[in-house]
């Protein structure tokens, strides 16, 4: 439970985390929050050379409302935590079902520590933000030597614990539309109150009123209820529709579930969120 | 007015809520100034041929002082428990062969700690993989042999019966329900895990400080293996943080790390990982059981047959011994014509199996309770009906069941009536049938549970000393343990009640081979009715023995002495105002000190009664405690404040295996739930409120009347939440469901019901 030896560091600019970055390479992590990478050093499955903290660079902590009139957007920092995220007013009003969905992560140590920019890096399957991001339909912002560029959250995930993003790359803020506060619901399905989702759905109503339904743990990645949402733009039924919602899905085998078993609580929890966010 | 039964604030607490205890690992004793640090190099494999072990790279890694292996180490290899198949013996370093995923395969010793989890990753092992054999029912084919030289996997012959009984055992029964369940394996998890340190003195003499639940027994123990004389070796215990039954004894790591600091001559400690305690320690229950119940259909029990297979694990230690409770706590709470049970052992790729909260009890109680929710629904009749016209009448006590046990005292029928009445049972059960009538996506379930257990079963003899300085402070020395149970308090109010000293002079000291050099130390919810009635019985000794030395200083006769309690001091009867002597007067004199050992003979039958209720999710198959009424009766209270505390851990322990807990191997023998990510200890957001209700029935073992409790709540509350689970959705025509009852578990019992009424 001890880490391998590892060199510290401590930028203190995003320019500074990105000099070093591509100065170590292959051989240097980004440590946000710490949250999911420690666990796993001291487990000693992962064993970086140089570790660069970025944890304390206020650059990357923000909330604010970006752009203009109909372009408008919410900006988040990737470093901004968790526990800010659930306390946000801005948050609250312009996009409600993020602070909803934060509020379900871990602990209070969890949500005191851990970061949106490290959730989405890490990028796992059964984590909350990632598909709550997608079912926002949000963008990530990626920064690195090379410039900046945004990625639609739809084209991030390549698989477990895989996305687009090159080694070099900080992910430095993400964006998310101005859904409101209503017309949305989470329902995070778990063993113990504090665990990590067996399913979890997300659902949100876009400004142009449609539905769209972020599954966690139904995949190798964060998925869309793809079918549900097509029968719902159809005005099918929420029953007709949530019992869609595992359609493409190839959800994992574990003590918490079988696959079949997550197949038939996905259409559970996605009328439930349907119905919920239906108001 | 008696301090006994009141609720005196655990002296021990203070300590504990503000700086924190002192574990072993927290120790800044200076013997173990430069202690070398030990990391084990484990076992990844549950099973394989060890063709070569390279520790030369570990050597020369920073910081290490030392490597050894089992071809260095000279401590034979030993059968850790007695009634076990001589060949299954455990090695202190494995040589040849691994048999589980955590075995310890070598030992760095390092300056720093983090320089032993770098070096241990350096020594370079050559494992040929082997078949492992996981399953209960697999290993008793003898087709994958854990030690081949035995040549079979089943650990003991102690469970044999003399003789079988007939094909008509349940010949007389209208009606027979039978069925396998299984008691999950469990792990103890205690907060601080195991540690020890050792160090060599001068004399030839080692002192090892550890955590464990009885300093004399592990000291024994640990002699043994090194073939010392227990003499020479001391045992120290700082704080220890929770052991559950796990931490009875020694572990072999314990004369490993003493074998170790003698090798290099410095002294020692070690200190394992979390990850190292959910595969090292010994972990719980893990019974297969096969049920079978009969009787007749106005609700009349005849016949009951409990067949259970026990996983040992990988060595045999003492789970091998648990049956035996299973076997003889088998009938419960009631009065069955015809019992019989069998048992056999077996040994598995897996961690070593021990006790646990209850340890062989409750899996008894689990296996007899659900027989009796099983053959209620097979005739159609009330549980809790069912219970009361099966249960053991006041007027048979003492009872002798066909379990072989000697019941003291109990009214089971009146515990079962005072949960039933305290949780309204009749108005959960309208409204159970209102929700089934509506089909609602919410159902109500209500578990009964009747228990019966056995405490202080294990050591009959305990002793105390009891002193009082000439500064009005008194010592109580104690040969139980405690870690958790609150003794200093309680130990103290026995002493204070008979001394008339208040509480906050007395101190109670524990865990010190040499300071006390017998003791049986604190498992089986022992410690009150034996090491607690020996602290009574020194106390009223030393009153007796100042009366006697009093009647000097005072010039009458000891008839005429009694211990005026308000002011501890020895007076004249009768004669307020007249000369007096203190008790610590009397010791300025001469040291006033006793001894006393005390030989209960016999165990004690606590016993009682919980109802749960919960609600189950049919959509999602989540089920929720939403209530528990516990009657846990065991006799009189001595702290009211402790004795719940008691129960409250011991409830939660119970919910937990029933909801939440198991130890999960693959197919291969890997541990799937070796983090606390994984394994499912609840918390408090998991657990409702506790109701406990109050019912006090003394036993005649002793004088006062006490009982155990310390596991009373785990025995009762696990069966009952068990039990209402499955009610919850017995309409649905689901049966049973094993534990623990997670919600997958529960939708596929649901699913496969439905499934098979469509057909
Ligand atoms: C006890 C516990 C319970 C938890 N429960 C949940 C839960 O219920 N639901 C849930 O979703 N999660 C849960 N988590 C995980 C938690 O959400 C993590 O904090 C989060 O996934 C990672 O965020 P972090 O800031 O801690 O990232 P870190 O651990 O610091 O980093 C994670 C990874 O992302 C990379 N990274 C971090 N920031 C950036 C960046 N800006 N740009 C590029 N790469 C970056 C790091 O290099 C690393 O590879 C739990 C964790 C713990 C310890």
């Amino acid at each position: 439970m001890i880490p391998v030896g590892f060199d510290y560091q401590r930028p203190e600019s995003v320019d500074a985390a990105l000099a070093l970055l591509a100065e170590h390479g292959d051989d240097a992590t980004v440590l946000a929050g710490g949250h999911s990478l420690l666990p796993v050093m001291k487990l000693r499955l992962a064993a970086p050379e140089v570790v660069i903290d970025i944890g304390r660079l206020a650059e990357l902590n923000y909330i604010r409302v970006d752009g203009d009139g109909a372009d408008s957007y919410v900006a988040i920092g990737a470093g901004t935590r968790y526990r800010d995220i659930v306390v946000s007013d801005v948050l609250a009003k312009e996009c409600a079902l993020l602070p909803a969905v934060t509020r379900t992560v871990g602990d209070p140590q969890v949500r005191h520590r851990g970061t949106l920019g490290g959730a989405l890096a890490h990028g796992d399957p059964a984590g909350d933000l990632p598909a709550a991001i997608l079912a926002l339909e949000g963008t990530i912002v990626l920064r690195s030597p090379r410039g900046e560029r945004k990625v639609p959250i739809t084209e991030f995930y390549t698989g477990v614990f895989s996305s687009v993003k090159e080694p070099d790359e900080l992910i430095v803020e993400i964006r998310v539309p101005r859904t409101g506060s209503t017309g949305w619901a989470y329902e995070k399905f778990t063993r113990r109150s504090n665990d990590w989702a067996i399913v979890a759905v997300a659902v949100v109503t876009a400004p142009d009123g449609a539905r769209r339904i972020g599954l966690v743990n139904m995949g190798s990645t964060p998925l869309r209820a793809k079918a549900t949402e097509a029968a719902l733009a159809e005005g099918k039924s929420i029953e007709e529709a949530a019992a869609l919602a595992a359609e493409g899905a190839e959800p994992p085998a574990d003590n918490a579930g079988t696959p079949e078993y997550r197949r038939h609580l996905v259409t559970v929890l996605t009328r439930r969120a349907l119905q919920t966010a239906a108001g | 007015m008696s301090i006994l039964g009141t609720r005196v604030v655990r002296t021990e607490d203070p300590v504990f809520l503000t700086r924190g205890a002192t574990y072993t690992d927290d120790l800044t004793d200076e013997r173990l100034t430069g202690a070398l640090h030990v990391t084990l190099v484990r076992s990844p494999l549950a099973h394989a041929t060890i063709n070569s072990i390279d520790v030369e790279e570990a050597r020369n890694a920073p910081g290490v002082v030392a490597v050894f292996t089992g071809a260095d180490c000279d401590i034979a290899p030993a059968l850790l428990f007695p009634a076990a198949n001589k060949q299954m013996v455990r090695p202190f370093l494995a040589t040849d062969r691994v048999r589980y995923v955590g075995e310890a395969v070598a030992a760095v010793l390092t300056e720093e700690a983090y320089q032993g989890e770098d070096a241990a990753d350096l020594v370079d092992v050559d494992y040929e993989p082997l078949d492992a054999v996981v399953d209960m029912k697999e290993a008793l084919k003898d087709e994958v042999l854990l030690f081949p030289e035995a040549g079979t996997n089943s650990v003991t012959a102690m469970h044999l019966n003399k003789d079988e009984p007939g094909d008509d055992f349940f010949a007389d029964c209208e009606v027979v329900v039978s069925r396998e369940i299984v008691n999950q394996r469990v792990a103890a998890a205690p907060l601080e895990t195991r540690a020890a340190s050792a160090y060599w003195g001068e004399d030839g003499r080692c002192t090892i400080f550890c955590s464990t639940q009885n300093a004399q027994s592990a000291r024994d123990e640990v002699a043994g293996w090194l073939g010392m004389d227990a003499k020479d070796l001391r045992l120290i215990l700082p704080d220890v943080g929770g052991g559950f039954g796990a931490k009875i004894g020694a572990d072999p790591e314990f004369a490993l790390v003493a074998w170790l600091s003698k090798k290099v001559g410095r002294p020692v400690r070690w200190n394992e990982s979390r990850s190292e305690n959910m595969t090292g320690m010994v972990q719980g229950r893990g019974q297969l059981q096969t049920i079978t119940i009969g009787g007749d259909r106005d609700g009349t029990v005849k016949a009951y047959r409990l067949d259970v297979v026990a996983d040992a694990g990988a060595y045999p230690r003492l789970g091998v011994a648990l049956p035996m409770f299973t076997r003889m706590m088998a009938p419960g709470t009631y009065d069955i014509p015809k019992v019989w049970s069998t048992a056999k052992v077996v040994a598995t790729n897996t961690t070593s199996t021990a006790a646990y909260r209850g340890a062989g009890r409750p899996e008894a109680t689990q296996a007899i309770e659900r027989a009796m929710d099983l053959f209620a629904d097979e005739i159609g009749m009330d549980p809790a009906e069912l219970r009361k016209k099966n249960v053991i009448k006041p007027e048979q006590f003492p009872f002798t069941t066909k379990g072989g046990a000697e019941y003291d005292t109990g009214e089971y029928a009146k515990a079962i009536d005072l949960a039933c009445k305290a949780a309204n049972y009749e108005g959960l059960r309208a409204e159970q049938a209102r929700r089934r009538e509506r089909g609602d996506a919410l159902q109500l379930g209500i578990g009964v549970s009747s228990y019966v257990e056995i405490t202080g079963g294990g050591a009959f003899v305990e002793n105390a000393t009891v002193q009082v300085h000439p500064d009005g402070t008194v010592t109580v020395l104690t040969g139980t343990s405690p870690h958790g149970q609150g003794h200093a308090t309680a130990w103290a109010m026995l002493a204070s009640e008979e001394l008339g000293i208040p509480v906050e002079k007395i101190t109670v000291k524990h865990g010190d081979t040499d300071l006390i050099p017998t003791g049986a130390g604190t498992m089986g919810s022992r410690s009150l009715q034996t090491g607690g009635v020996a602290v009574h019985n020194a106390a009223v000794e030393l009153v007796e023995l100042a009366k006697q030395r009093a009647a000097d200083v005072l010039e009458a006769s000891v008839d005429d002495l009694e211990l005026d309690k308000a002011t501890g001091s020895i007076v004249v009867k009768g004669a307020p105002g007249a000369k007096s002597v203190s008790l610590a007067d009397l010791a300025g004199t001469e040291e006033l000190k006793v001894f006393h050992e005390w030989d209960a003979k016999k165990p004690t039958f606590p016993f009682g009664a919980h109802v749960a209720v919960v609600e189950v999710d049919v959509e999602s198959g989540k089920a929720t405690v939403e209530r528990i009424w516990a009657v846990d009766d065991a006799g009189p209270i001595l702290n009211p404040l402790i004795f719940d505390g008691q129960r409250h851990g011991g409830i939660a322990q119970g919910i937990a295996q029933a909801m939440l807990e198991e130890v999960v191997f693959d197919s291969e023998g890997q541990p799937l739930t070796a983090t606390f990510a994984d394994y499912g200890i609840p918390s408090a957001a998991e657990l409702p409120s506790f109701d406990l209700v109050t019912m006090e029935t003394p036993t005649t073992i002793n004088s006062m009347g006490y009982k155990g409790v310390g596991e009373a709540g785990t025995i009762g509350s696990c069966p009952a939440v068990h039990n209402a689970v499955i009610d919850a959705v017995s309409h649905l025509g689901v049966r049973h469901i094993d534990m623990p009852l997670t919600p997958v578990r529960v939708w596929t019992a649901i699913h496969e019901a439905q499934k098979e009424s469509a057909k």
